[in-house]
């Protein structure tokens, strides 16, 4: 339970310590500058983390106890949010320098962009300074996505890339063997085998969004040769590779999609698979983990399906950085740098079970063999395809930005959210590719001129 | 209408007071309104002050997002409403689900309302009933028109159509508009129903009876004397109605965030997705003001037609 709701009368302004000491114990809430009082006094640093609502971060509050038995002077507030709304309070109180977070979740679509402005730490000394942080362990991937100018501006919480997922039992009845490496043709042929009128042949997400549908299709527009912008931030998405890309797109889940294929996100996904209800699906790593009965039994697990680019998994990292207005960055980095380190892992695993440790952030992680029989299927394809994904160079042309599945520019939520949502209107029906790209184009060409100057 | 707006103006307060007001002094007419003040300043506090920064914002071109993009720019951000497809749309938007919300829940609050002031078995606990879509929020109400009635795989509605072979259609995304109408009249038949219940209620039945000794059909009786004694209740009914449903963004949020495309983007959604998915607050203070202007035009003729109202019944 969180008492997220719950607020302080006293927000705001700042308090004598020994009342905040008493409320503080009781109210799991959202104290904001509050703290500042707490700080000035130099006994105990009271740290509000701003996080985005996920199993492995439900983990980390369940361990702080644990945190703060070591480190009886530093208090940790955690306040979870779903993604979308941590993602506009902590930009909020980012842009607007309100102190309000000490440290916060971001992913890796912020991280460069917010270091570039100035507004997060650099992590580098601090790293340079504490011998025991190992960040040449991080997965590389990882920890370039995680950089500006060559030095870490976020340490990672949690990793992933996509990757497809299939059941080998339904797979097998048709014959039909996936390869490692499989292309999209081999998927969408396989996909339309199994198709049937109780198991669908394949989950794609299609709830609009950028951080839903549009994180698959983007992966399948790279590897078709597809690019957001050319080197001079001229929109592209009028050229064949995207028509080609969001047609066989659309196309697959008409054919062999599941039902209702507008309202499928992650979670929608997750659940037909579990279910038995579709045969493959295309995702991301971390969704093994929370594979139940025939489906953890009998899944299979393939790289990102592929056309004419390899490795065209993306990259995602939520990870904790802080903001450089921050007064209390030493104890920020004494709790970011306990909660991604190599001990950490190794307290969630045995105090919470392997299974639950988060995925994706350090190589050491994967030579635990207590973890390597957990995750025993999918951890090699992880951690390749997290190695593997360069948001560098994420198309076969090169682009002017970084990102796999996202663009990133500040404009990129709005105008991915506005695209997503008319590959939606094709999905449901209302309008032609053709149509939905024209819109695009326009939409991005508008964004790209911002750039052009 | 003289004894109407003087009945008005005793209603609304200081302005009536006058025909003795010679008798009381300046002084002890502001020492009667002292206690009036805090609710004054707090009034001015939690609107007028934050409605004046989101006027001054709209003439900025300010993206929260964009260091040093802080600067005047006149009325850039007005002509962008002229101008922008997206902004045309969401307007035409918010018309046409207001307008279609209100004429459907107004003909069904109508028909519910005939019903239930007759006599009818259980009336009290349809009433109940008739009522309950009104008293769940918003949110949770969309929620459950998504999820548990309308969901293509397990929901409700599909699940009885299948015998009709429309099992599997995907009302949401399929028909978006419709779906975010049908939500919204199914919470705004209940309160038009209310009103002109109030106003059928106060309908003499001796009226009518003599209509029927005079041989007049049900239906002209309905056409020729309750209709034109709800009107105003309609009316009232309508309009008030009008003000919340321009600014319905809940049930659009849970429902199709805006879409597919922009087809259920509406201004109050607009106005969320450039404040806080693109972050440019100027543009958004803008869409903000245009908002409020449109709003308060609404109000007014809402107020006028309540105290109408209060006319008609003064003179009876």
């Amino acid at each position: 339970m969180t008492n997220g709701d719950i607020r302080s009368p006293n927000r705001g302004r700042a308090t004598p310590r020994h009342v905040i000491a008493g409320v503080l114990g009781l109210l799991i809430a959202v104290v904001g500058t509050a703290c500042a009082g707490a700080n000035s006094g130099g006994a105990t640093t009271t740290l509000t983390v701003a996080s985005v609502q996920n199993d492995a971060m439900t983990d980390l509050k369940k361990l702080v106890p644990d945190f703060q038995s070591a480190h009886p002077n530093i208090k940790v507030n955690i306040v979870t949010l779903p993604e979308d709304q941590v993602r506009q309070q902590v930009t909020q109180d980012v842009a607007a320098k309100s102190g309000r977070y000490d440290l916060f979740t971001i992913g890796t679509y912020e991280v460069p962009l917010w270091a570039k402005k100035g507004w997060i730490e650099n992590l580098a000394p601090y790293i340079a300074k504490d011998s025991a942080y190992d960040s040449s362990d991080l997965i590389p991937g990882i920890k370039s996505a995680l950089s500006y100018k060559n030095d870490l501006y976020a340490v990672p919480f949690y990793g992933e890339s996509s990757m497809l997922m299939y059941r080998k039992d339904m797979l097998a009845a048709k014959n039909i063997t996936m390869p490692d490496h499989p292309t999209w043709d081999q998927v969408a042929a396989a996909a339309k085998a199994v198709n049937s009128s109780t198991v669908s042949g394949i989950c794609l997400r299609g709830l609009p969004g950028w951080g839903e549908q549009l994180a698959p299709l983007d992966t399948v527009v790279n590897t078709y040769g597809g690019r957001w912008f050319d080197m001079n931030w001229n929109a592209q998405l009028n050229t064949p590779a995207w028509k080609d890309a969001v047609t066989f797109y659309v196309n697959l889940l008409k054919t062999a999609g599941e039902p209702a294929a507008g309202n499928a996100g992650f979670t929608e996904c997750l659940n037909a698979y579990n279910a038995g209800k579709v045969a493959m699906w295309y995702d991301a790593t971390v969704a093994a983990s929370f594979f139940t009965g025939d489906a953890a039994k009998n899944s299979g697990y393939a790289y990102a399906p592929t056309k004419v680019k390899d490795w065209s998994g993306w990259l995602w990292a939520w990870s904790l950085g802080m903001p450089s207005s921050s007064s209390k960055k030493d104890a920020a980095w004494t709790f970011m740098s306990w909660a991604t380190s190599k001990e950490y892992m190794k307290l969630v695993g045995t105090k919470l079970g392997w299974a639950r440790v988060a995925p994706g952030t350090r190589t050491s992680t994967y030579a635990i063999p207590e973890y390597k029989a957990a995750s025993a299927g999918f951890a090699q394809v992880t951690l390749d395809s997290i190695a593997h994904a360069d948001v560098n160079h994420p198309t076969v042309d090169p682009v002017p930005y970084i990102g796999v599945q996202y663009v990133d520019i500040d404009e990129f939520q709005q105008l991915g959210d506005q695209v997503s949502q008319e590959f939606a209107k094709v999905i449901a029906g209302s309008q032609t590719v053709d149509q939905a790209l024209q819109k695009a184009q326009a939409l991005a060409a508008a964004v790209g001129k911002i750039y052009q100057k | 209408m003289n004894t109407g707006s003087s009945l008005l103006r005793s209603v609304v307060g200081s302005g009536g007071a006058r025909g003795t007001a010679a008798s009381i002094s300046r002084r002890e007419a502001w020492l009667r309104r002292l206690p009036l003040l805090p609710a004054f300043v707090y009034v001015v506090l939690v609107t007028q002050i934050p409605f004046a920064l989101t006027v001054y914002y709209s003439f900025f071109s300010w993206n929260l997002l964009k260091e040093g993009s802080f600067r005047f720019s006149g009325l850039d951000n007005y002509a962008r409403l002229l101008t922008d497809e997206g902004i045309r749309t969401a307007v035409l938007n918010t018309v046409v689900l207001t307008f279609s919300v209100i004429a459907i829940s107004v003909v069904l609050g109508m028909a519910v309302a005939t019903l239930l002031n007759s006599e009818v078995l259980g009336k009290g606990l349809m009433r109940t009933l008739m009522i309950a879509p009104f008293l769940i929020m918003p949110t949770a109400g969309a929620l459950i028109w998504k999820d548990t009635l309308l969901n293509p795989l397990f929901g409700l509605l599909p699940n009885l159509l299948t015998p009709f072979g429309l099992g599997r259609v995907d009302w949401v995304n399929r028909f978006p508009m419709a779906t975010v109408v049908a939500v919204e009249v199914w919470r705004w038949t209940p309160f038009m129903m209310l009103i002109i219940l109030a106003g059928l209620q106060s309908q003499n039945p001796e009226v009518l009876e003599a209509a029927r000794v005079d041989g007049a059909t049900p239906f002209q009786a309905f056409r020729r004397i309750t209709l034109p004694l709800v009107r105003p209740f309609v009316e009232l009914g309508a309009l008030l109605g009008s003000l919340f449903v321009v600014q319905t963004f809940d049930s659009i949020y849970m429902l199709t965030y805006g879409g597919p495309g922009q087809d259920t983007t509406n201004i109050p959604f607009l106005l969320y997705f450039v404040a806080f998915q693109g972050f440019n607050i100027g543009q958004a203070s803008a869409i903000g003001v245009v908002a409020v202007i449109m709003t308060t035009i609404v109000a007014t003729l809402g107020l006028r037609t309540l105290f109408s109202i209060f006319q008609v019944e003064a003179r009876r």
